[in-house]
Order: C-alpha cells, then sequence, then structure tokens
C-alpha cells in the first residue's frame, strides 16, 4: 500500500495525522540521539522511554495517513508537517529539557482534549495521554532541579528556555483536522509553563513567540537548517534499498 | 532460607548475629563453605571470604561496565535504523542495558561499593568491560549479529549465573535473561529477514556473521587451562561452568542456527564429531583477544572516551540534582535558598 492509495481514502484525517505523527517521530528521533550519552544512567533509561513513546504515537499516526515507513523515510524535508520546536538540535541537557517541557505540556493539555472530543483522534489520545502525563512531568522536575539547582544549571535552563521561546507561538497555529480549542490550549499551556519556571527559580522568556520564518513554517513544510542533517541520517540506509524489507 | 539447614545456619552466618563480640573466622569460614556446598544462596549481611566479596565486586562490576559500554555499538544504529518498527525494538533493547546496568550496580553495591567509585575504575581503565564492545558496528546486519551471537553468548554464560551463590547476582541475572533471550530472538530474526532479503541485504547479513564470530567465542574467556580465576569461582558456586564448556555449548547450538538463518561461519575446520557428540572448531586467535584485552582493539579508546564524555558533560546536570535534592529535604544553603521552603 502506498501514501497516495490511503491519502486518497482518508483525505480528511491525513493532514492532521502527519503534523501530529511528524511531531512524534521527528522528537523521538533527537532524544534517540542522546543514548550512551545521558548524564547518568537513570536519564539513559529515561529518554529513551519517552522517545519510544513517542515512537509508538508515530507509528499509530503515521499509518493513519498511508505505509509509516514510505512516510518517515521517503519524504523529503519540505514534505514534513513537524513543528521546528520538535526538530531543534538537543543542545545541552538544559536545551533538551526546555524543548521537552514545551512540547510535552502541549502535547498532554492536547491529547487531553482530543481524547475527550472524539473524532478520529480519540483513540490514540487516549492511551497517549498517560505515557505524555509522564513526559510531561520528566520535564517539569529536571526543569526544577536544573533552575533550582547550582548557578551553573540555572543559567544554562535560563538561557534554554529563552532560545527555544521563539518557536512556542508554531504550537498554537490551527492545522487543518485537529479539531481543539487553540486559545484555551494556548492559555492552559503559558499558565502551566509560567508555573513551573516560577517555582524553578525562572520567568517565562521575553520576545516574540513567533517570526516571519517560524510562525507555522514546520507546519507548512518550512523547516530550519539543522532537519534537513536529520533527515539525511535517518532516510540513508532506507534509501539506500528501495524496496527492500527490512 | 527454608531449608532445616539454613535455619541452623542462620545465626552463626549473619555477622550481626554475633553477640558474645569475639569473631571466630574459622567458624564463620566453617558455616559459609557449608552453606556454598549446600546450595544456599549468600546475602548480603552474612559473613563471607574477603577473597569471595573482592572477586564478586570485579565480576559484577566488570559486568554492569559491559552492559553500559555495550549501549555504544547499538546505539550507533538507532538513528539509522532502516525501518520504524527496528528502529523501536532497537531503542527498547538499548534502554534493557541501561537497565541490566542499574541492576548490576545494585548488586555490586550490597557488597560494600558505590556506583561512583566503580564508574571512575572504568573510566580510569581500573576496571574492563568485556572485549566484545571493542569492535565496531560497521553496518546495520551488525545489529542482528550482536543480538543473536553477542547476546546468544551472554545468555550461555548468564544462565547459570542465576544459580551462583551470592543472592543478589543470581536474583539480577534471572531478570536479565529474560530480557537478554528475547533480545537474542530479535536479533536472530533480523538476520533472518536480512538473508532471505535481496542479494546486497544476504551479503551484509554474511558480512556481519564473518566478522562477529570469533569476537563473540572469546567472550567466554581464556581456555580453562589458562583461566586465571576459574578454580576458585567454581569451588566458590560463583562460576558453574568452565570457559571451554560454555564455549562448546555456544558453538553447538550456534552450528544448527546458521543453518536455518542461510549463513555460514567462518570457520573451514567447524564440523560434527560423531565421537564427542560436538562440533569440532578451529583454533581461536588468543593473540587479538589478548591485545584487544589490553586496550589495543578497533574501538577501545573510542568507548571510553564517550563514556568520560557523557560523564564529564553531564557533571553539572548531577551536581544541580544534588543541590536541588539537598536544598529541599532540609539543608537550605546556596542558589535559591527558601524559595520553596515552606
Amino acid at each position: 500500500m502506498t501514501a497516495t492509495g490511503k491519502t486518497r481514502t482518508q483525505g480528511s484525517v491525513t493532514p492532521a495525522a502527519l503534523a501530529l505523527g511528524d511531531d512524534a517521530l521527528v522528537l523521538s528521533h533527537r532524544l534517540g540521539e542522546w543514548m550512551g550519552h545521558a548524564p547518568v544512567l537513570e536519564e539513559e533509561v529515561a529518554l529513551a522511554n519517552i522517545a519510544l513513546d513517542l515512537l509508538g504515537q508515530a507509528r499509530v499516526l503515521l499509518s493513519m495517513a498511508g505505509d509509516e515507513d514510505d512516510l518517515a523515510y521517503l519524504r523529503e524535508e519540505r514534505a514534513f508537517r513537524n513543528l521546528q520546536l520538535v526538530e531543534q538540535p538537543n543542545g545541552d541537557f538544559a536545551h533538551t529539557i526546555a524543548r521537552q517541557l514545551y512540547f510535552s505540556t502541549y502535547q498532554h493539555l492536547l491529547y487531553a482534549q482530543l481524547a475527550t472530543a472524539g473524532g478520529p483522534f480519540a483513540g490514540l489520545a487516549a492511551k497517549a495521554v498517560k505515557e505524555v502525563a509522564y513526559h510531561r512531568d520528566h520535564a517539569e522536575q529536571w526543569t526544577l532541579r536544573l533552575g533550582d539547582g547550582t548557578e551553573l544549571s540555572h543559567e544554562r535552563m535560563r538561557r534554554a528556555c529563552a532560545a527555544l521561546w521563539r518557536f512556542t507561538g508554531e504550537l498554537f497555529q490551527p492545522v487543518d483536522g485537529v479539531d481543539a480549542d487553540r486559545t484555551a490550549l494556548e492559555a492552559a499551556w503559558l499558565e502551566s509553563v509560567g508555573d513551573v519556571l516560577r517555582r524553578a527559580g525562572l520567568a517565562l522568556p521575553e520576545g516574540a513567540r513567533t517570526g516571519a520564518w517560524s510562525a507555522g513554517a514546520g507546519r507548512q513544510g518550512v523547516h530550519t537548517e539543522s532537519f534537513g542533517r536529520m533527515l539525511a541520517e535517518m532516510q540513508h540506509l532506507h534509501r539506500s534499498h528501495p524496496g527492500a524489507s527490512w | 532460607m527454608a531449608t532445616a539447614a539454613a535455619a541452623a545456619h542462620q545465626p552463626a552466618r549473619t555477622q550481626h548475629g554475633a553477640q558474645d563480640g569475639a569473631v571466630d573466622e574459622d567458624a564463620y569460614q566453617r558455616v559459609f563453605d557449608a552453606a556454598v556446598s549446600a546450595d544456599e544462596r549468600i546475602e548480603p549481611r552474612d559473613w563471607m571470604p574477603d577473597a569471595y566479596r573482592a572477586t564478586l565486586v570485579r565480576q559484577i562490576a566488570q559486568h554492569a561496565h559491559s552492559e553500559i559500554i555495550g549501549m555504544q555499538p547499538e546505539a550507533n544504529w538507532i538513528t539509522r535504523a532502516p525501518s520504524l518498527r527496528r528502529k523501536a525494538i532497537l531503542m527498547a533493547k538499548v534502554q534493557d542495558e541501561a537497565g541490566h546496568g542499574l541492576y548490576l550496580y545494585s548488586a555490586a553495591e550490597t557488597l560494600g561499593v558505590g556506583r561512583d567509585e566503580l564508574l571512575d575504575k572504568l573510566h580510569t581503565g581500573r576496571q574492563k568491560y568485556s572485549s566484545i564492545f571493542n569492535y565496531p558496528t560497521l553496518t546495520w546486519a551488525d545489529v542482528g549479529a550482536i543480538g543473536w551471537l553477542v547476546d546468544g553468548a551472554a545468555i550461555t554464560n548468564q544462565v547459570p549465573l542465576c544459580r551462583c551463590s551470592y543472592g543478589p547476582y543470581a536474583r539480577a541475572m534471572v531478570r536479565i535473561c529474560k530480557e537478554e533471550s528475547f533480545h537474542q530472538r530479535q536479533g536472530y530474526e533480523l538476520l533472518l529477514a536480512l538473508s532471505r532479503g535481496t542479494p546486497e541485504q544476504h551479503a551484509m547479513a554474511q558480512d556481519a556473521v564473518d566478522r562477529w564470530w570469533w569476537p563473540s567465542l572469546m567472550m567466554f574467556g581464556p581456555p580453562d587451562d589458562e583461566s586465571a580465576h576459574s578454580a576458585q569461582s567454581m569451588a566458590w558456586k560463583i562460576k558453574r561452568h568452565s570457559n571451554d564448556e560454555l564455549r562448546q555449548r555456544f558453538v553447538d547450538i550456534c552450528v544448527p542456527q546458521a543453518e536455518s538463518l542461510g549463513l555460514t561461519l567462518p570457520d573451514p575446520d567447524l564440523k560434527w564429531n560423531e565421537e564427542r557428540g560436538h562440533h569440532d572448531f578451529g583454533p581461536i586467535d588468543w593473540t587479538e583477544f589478548k591485545e584487544v584485552l589490553k586496550g589495543n582493539g578497533p574501538c577501545n579508546e573510542q568507548r571510553i572516551d564517550q563514556r568520560k564524555r557523557a560523564h564529564d558533560e553531564g557533571a553539572w546536570v548531577r551536581e544541580a540534582a544534588a543541590a536541588h535534592a539537598a536544598r529541599h529535604s532540609g539543608g537550605a544553603t546556596g542558589r535559591g535558598a527558601g524559595v520553596e521552603q515552606a
């Protein structure tokens, strides 16, 4: 079954499934890059666990839009619909945690809405919301430890939160086929992230949350530079053996 | 501890049971020997000979180190796994290995050493890890060969450890062996898919098996007549079978599996010996083995460097967690002190 074949039969679900599925796929890949490099063994386990949960979600979502492997391995950069936030390189541990805090808070609030809203994503969301609650807790706990840890960790956490801030506006751009109350989502997200940062001795970063090149751009297939390199690595082997099964 | 013999030993075996304050080493030694010969488990608070404790610390620590260094050759392929299903399986496997490292460090800690101290010994080369992880993973098929051969050899070594005389180690091994046998089947299945795939995939699988076969046989350690610790470990029932015995068992298991895989093993001397009821196999290159153990294998330096880098670059994270924990468990000093004090 080709991606195109299924796209025709499930036309209305596809854009949303790709957007949500690509978010999970790309963030899972980034977290996979940590394996063997984490600051403490317990985090090897935790980051891998989160990456696996996300990969599981990605597989369900991409399968709603077509063949999971065709979609993951044979699309080019401009056809990916993930948020620019999730493709950001890992950076240091604070950077990874800030990305997790922003994304898992958003994903938890969104999936909680989708789980109760009925519709094509209710089943997935009901299962995933439990996983994501754990991801969110993990990110919050580390934000507190780093923000309210040492001088150095405080400064790194502050810088990471500030650096990723301009990618957070995209979280609340409308996605075709995702039936969510975006205003409520954004308000709840700002309140939650603000509260965690405050408890960590940090403030909500200042400055624009969107820019000419980031407002909704990922959802349109416009990505940041490092993303192409990430895909090259991810897709290389699969593309080297066209038609092979693994 | 259900047996009558155990019940009788228990007060004397436990150091805390000594009421009179006088330590009679010989009496403890006799009780220890009796427990070992009765196949009973030695537990953390039991008296044990210093050399038994030291041997276990060395073996369990090196086992733990092997799990965490062993994450690297496989993690090398996570970002390039050719299908999402394979990627999920590989991530789950590497995660399990980190978990095995944690169980084993905990088991070692019951003997009175700390994880930090053991990691420091790994990083400074004072404790070793399995020689096998100094080989590179050059193609995707290596992930399958590691699962089938390396995990297969590990299981052959480790299943008898589930009956090892030291309780915490034996119990850790029960949990680990369950997961390892799952990994081994996954590796076999990965190779089978390649072997039955395109000619390029088949060649990739054969090449991986050719490179991993001999290093896997070396995982059982030096031949029995050169194995320094074997006799004592067997007497203590830490070890249940000799290196050569386990190596032979492994070869006998692998030959028919290679046949069903449609792959060959790179040994022209490999053949069934009717008289022995075992496969004969060619000589192992012990010079290579010794070189790898000495630190001169293809990846020794890069494996330790990566481990040290992860540890060093993570120091500020561990320090932050410790500072945060200290501040929120009573002591209020340092940055942000009092922020969350009720």
